[in-house]
């Protein structure tokens, strides 16, 4: 597949990884904040060929594991009202909140539906105008753009039955947040490709300079994250930090500027609560007021107090927030494997497949056992 | 967050007020909406993320990029697939 | 005064005579089920046992060994590229009796019916079983039908049973695969999976993939012929060879490695599960099988499976050895990595 598989050449990805360790005169830490890029390195042992030169930190960059329990609670709520069809991508349906996941929800008789686009659960609700359609929003920057075309779609055809339960992060105050922690031992970020494809690089530029951190806008196959880590220990070596593209077919300083208008027309900043961290000021993307015709919460009266009643209270012994922070690898928590799986999850880098947790349960199950094995000879 | 896939722009569709477009993706071929990239022409490679595009490729930065990565042999292969 | 004159030539009856879906009637035993029977089943499934009518079918006792087996079927939507699930239930239970080592002798049919159903989707599914299993030599001798409420089922579901016959000296179970056996499979994998997903409501996507689904036993019959040391056979169903591989490797307590860059995958189906977020170790098949073999007689079975126009495309995709029961991938990169089963069904995702 063109712009794929020139990616994942094995030999240019050796290349490059010699590079790195030629270069690196010690080991620095570096942070992706992209559940995509966890995925690969994880998928194609990245951080083992990396070797000594690098640490390789995986953030929050799982906008499914960090959606709040409210937010999840909010949907399992509607889905269980006999009027309203709740759509979703794929990747949310078994994300448990406080009662269970939409799963559970569809088998109590919920009319939960998988979408690919936002697009489709516009047409859903023109297709079926007595059904009262939801569609739940998640995810980064990369797809807030979507989600507000299909909002002004959905107004220009004039559908009454459409709503949005909006649950949008925002990448720059999470790594503000990583930054502003005391214990944060991160040297070097590799900034999510695709987010920076729609937004550009330049709201990071700040954050580079105040906090002397180099920040690579980063591609998601296994040469491009290879060259993006070459790039950020090229900066530290030479004790520079500035913001640079290792994505350049894909991502230019401006961004998509269509894009971006369209998310500014429908959203806005707001404070989001990220599941395992906490609330991040002006972190999450809510809807305009102009827009709040098509907000969900409105429309079915959740209130906030409500919610907040319903959500469970958070597992003390679970350390998801020291994972999402880049302060613990999930192979060192006590529970991992044991007591949290992806069965039987604990925390948000668990529950999704792209959460940090849930990665590492996929790949590196191996070298436990092995290691295990090892330690009982 | 990041699920997003490259594939060619093959034909334009007026669907439901809405800018469509045809886009092929090694074989599969799927309706994508243009709306995030109204300069995007038949022959682009395309960024497609949840039934959008949000970029045109821009094809010669990956090939210059990818001769610098894997050598000049490289160059010429991309340049040849359809 | 002159009646006016009408021209009733062109005129149809408002209320119509005959029902084009099925009703509950059809499933109650009386006179819409027996002229559902004889109109719609029968003709397609015309055999001598059925033609009897009666409760069950009577068959001739076999020497040795019989196989017996039983799958449901529910497939949404009912009609894709390359099959329906008429055909899907005939080729499943086929092949599971392949996998057994058994010749096919007979097949039962159990449907299950949506009040609502058309009748012109139910004959072009009954017509599909009847082709499919003439098409075996397998006749269907027996089964029922039945007709639930409106809302209560999924179209059709259907349950098909077969009986086979086991030769002497054929021996095929998961805990025979053994520590240098390799694995092979007869070729692309995942296309039945990606070709209901291309028609699926909501999800729709153009693709030239058509489902793989088809009887193996013939070409079984001929790997065993020339390669009678087969430990094991399996075809990749739901869960594909990921849950295949999964579950041998726990029953013959081994490791299984795979080489990731010997997988065959069409390049369309590897495109479809890049768009969703899907990965083909993990959808089904219909018209695959993954044989264990000892390594010294690798090299003939993919000869006798090259020969037959259902396994043209077989390869050598892993060994097994001795280690914990788990599956590791060998990666493009040379890397290793854990394959750990998916929670539940595959889902399209945007992360």
């Amino acid at each position: 597949m063109k712009y794929v598989d020139e990616y994942r050449d094995p030999v240019a990805v050796r290349r490059v990884v010699a590079r790195i360790a030629a270069r690196a005169t010690r080991n620095w830490t570096l942070m992706e904040v992209c559940g995509g890029q966890t995925h690969a390195i994880l998928e194609h042992g990245l951080d083992a060929l990396l070797g000594d030169s690098v640490t390789l930190l995986h953030g929050p960059g799982c906008p499914v594991c960090v959606t709040p329990v409210e937010t999840l609670d909010a949907a399992w709520m509607l889905a269980a009202r006999p009027e309203v069809t709740l759509c979703s991508f794929g990747d949310m349906l078994r994300v448990p909140g406080s009662h269970g996941d939409l799963q559970a929800a569809r088998a109590r008789g919920g009319d939960v539906r998988v979408v690919y686009s936002p697009l489709d659960a516009v047409r859903i609700a023109a297709r079926e105008p007595a059904r009262e359609v939801v569609f739940l929003a998640v995810g980064f920057e990369t797809t807030a753009p979507s989600v507000a075309a299909a909002a002004r779609w959905s107004r220009r055809r004039g559908l009454r039955n459409f709503s949005l339960l909006v649950s949008h992060v925002r990448v720059p105050p999470a790594i503000e947040a990583i930054l502003a922690d005391p214990r944060c031992r991160v040297q070097a970020f590799l900034a999510a490709g695709h987010v920076c494809t729609v937004m550009g690089t330049r709201e990071y530029e700040p954050i580079a300079a105040r906090h002397r951190v180099p920040i690579i806008a980063t591609g998601f196959e296994p040469l491009d994250i290879a060259e993006g880590v070459a790039l950020a220990v090229e900066q530290l070596e030479a004790g520079v930090a500035r913001v640079e593209i290792q994505y350049q077919r894909v991502v230019q300083p401006e961004g998509n500027a269509v894009a971006r208008a369209l998310l500014d027309e429908v959203f806005e900043p707001v404070d989001r609560a990220w599941r395992g961290i906490g609330v991040l000021p002006n972190s999450g993307l809510g809807l305009r007021s102009e827009w709040s015709e098509l907000d969900a919460t409105h429309r079915f009266g959740l209130a906030t107090p409500e919610l907040s009643r319903l959500a469970a209270h958070s597992d003390a012994s679970c350390r998801a927030g020291e994972v999402l922070r880049g302060l613990l690898k999930p192979d060192q928590c006590g529970e991992f494997g044991r007591t949290c799986t992806p069965e039987r999850p604990r925390g948000a880098p668990m529950v999704s497949s792209e959460g940090a947790c849930a990665a590492y349960f996929r790949y590196r199950a191996h070298d436990a056992a092995e290691a295990e094995a090892r330690e009982a000879t | 967050m990041c699920l997003a896939l490259p594939g060619r722009l093959v034909e334009h569709v007026q669907h439901e007020g809405l800018p469509l477009g045809v886009v092929d993706f090694g074989g599969v071929r799927k309706q994508i909406c243009l709306e995030l990239v109204p300069e995007a022409r038949l022959g682009d490679w395309l960024l497609v993320h949840a039934g959008f595009a949000l970029r045109a490729v821009d094809e010669a930065a990956a090939r210059d990029a990818l001769a610098a990565l894997r050598g000049p042999a490289a160059a010429t292969e991309t340049g040849s697939e359809p | 005064m002159t009646l006016p004159s009408v021209d009733f030539s062109a005129l149809a009856c408002p209320v119509p005579t005959e029902d084009d879906r099925i009703t509950l009637a059809h499933g109650a035993g009386a006179g819409a089920s027996a002229r559902l029977f004889a109109d719609l089943l029968h003709p397609h499934f015309a055999n001598s046992a059925l033609d009897v009518g009666h409760d069950g079918a009577v068959l001739d006792a076999q020497p040795g060994r019989l196989a017996l087996t039983s799958d449901t079927f529910v497939v949404n939507p009912l009609e894709f590229p390359g099959g329906d699930i008429g055909s899907l239930a005939v080729h499943g239970t086929l092949n599971d009796l392949a996998m057994c080592g058994a010749r096919p002798l007979a097949l039962t049919c159990a449907l299950v019916l949506e009040e609502g159903l058309l009748i012109a989707t139910l004959e072009r599914v009954v017509t599909s079983m009847g082709a499919a299993a003439r098409s075996a030599g397998v006749p269907i001798v027996t089964g029922d039908t039945k007709v639930v409420e409106r809302g209560k089922g999924d179209g059709i579901f259907v349950n098909t049973t077969g009986l086979g016959a086991v030769a002497a000296g054929i021996d095929l179970r998961p805990q025979r695969v053994a520590p240098g056996d390799l694995v092979i499979v007869s070729g692309s994998l995942a296309e039945h999976g990606i070709a209901v997903l291309s028609v699926r409501d909501g999800l729709g996507f153009e693709c030239d993939v058509r489902s793989d689904s088809a009887p193996l036993h013939d070409l079984v019959a001929q790997m065993l012929d020339a390669v009678p040391e087969v430990h094991c056979l399996r075809d990749p169903t739901r869960g594909g060879l990921g849950a295949l591989l999964f579950e041998i490797a726990g029953r013959a307590h081994a490791e299984i490695t795979l080489d990731e860059e010997a997988l065959p995958v069409a390049p369309a189906v590897r495109a479809a599960c890049e768009l969703l977020g899907l990965d083909p170790l993990f959808l089904a098949s219909e018209g695959r099988c993954v044989a264990f073999v000892p390594e010294a007689h690798a090299a003939r079975l993919i000869g006798a499976l090259r020969a037959h126009p259902l396994g043209r495309g077989a390869v050598i995709i892993g060994r097994v050895a001795v280690g914990p029961s788990r599956v590791a991938v060998r990666t493009r990169l040379g890397g290793k990595r854990l394959l750990a089963l998916p929670a539940g069904e595959p889902l399209p995702r945007i992360c």
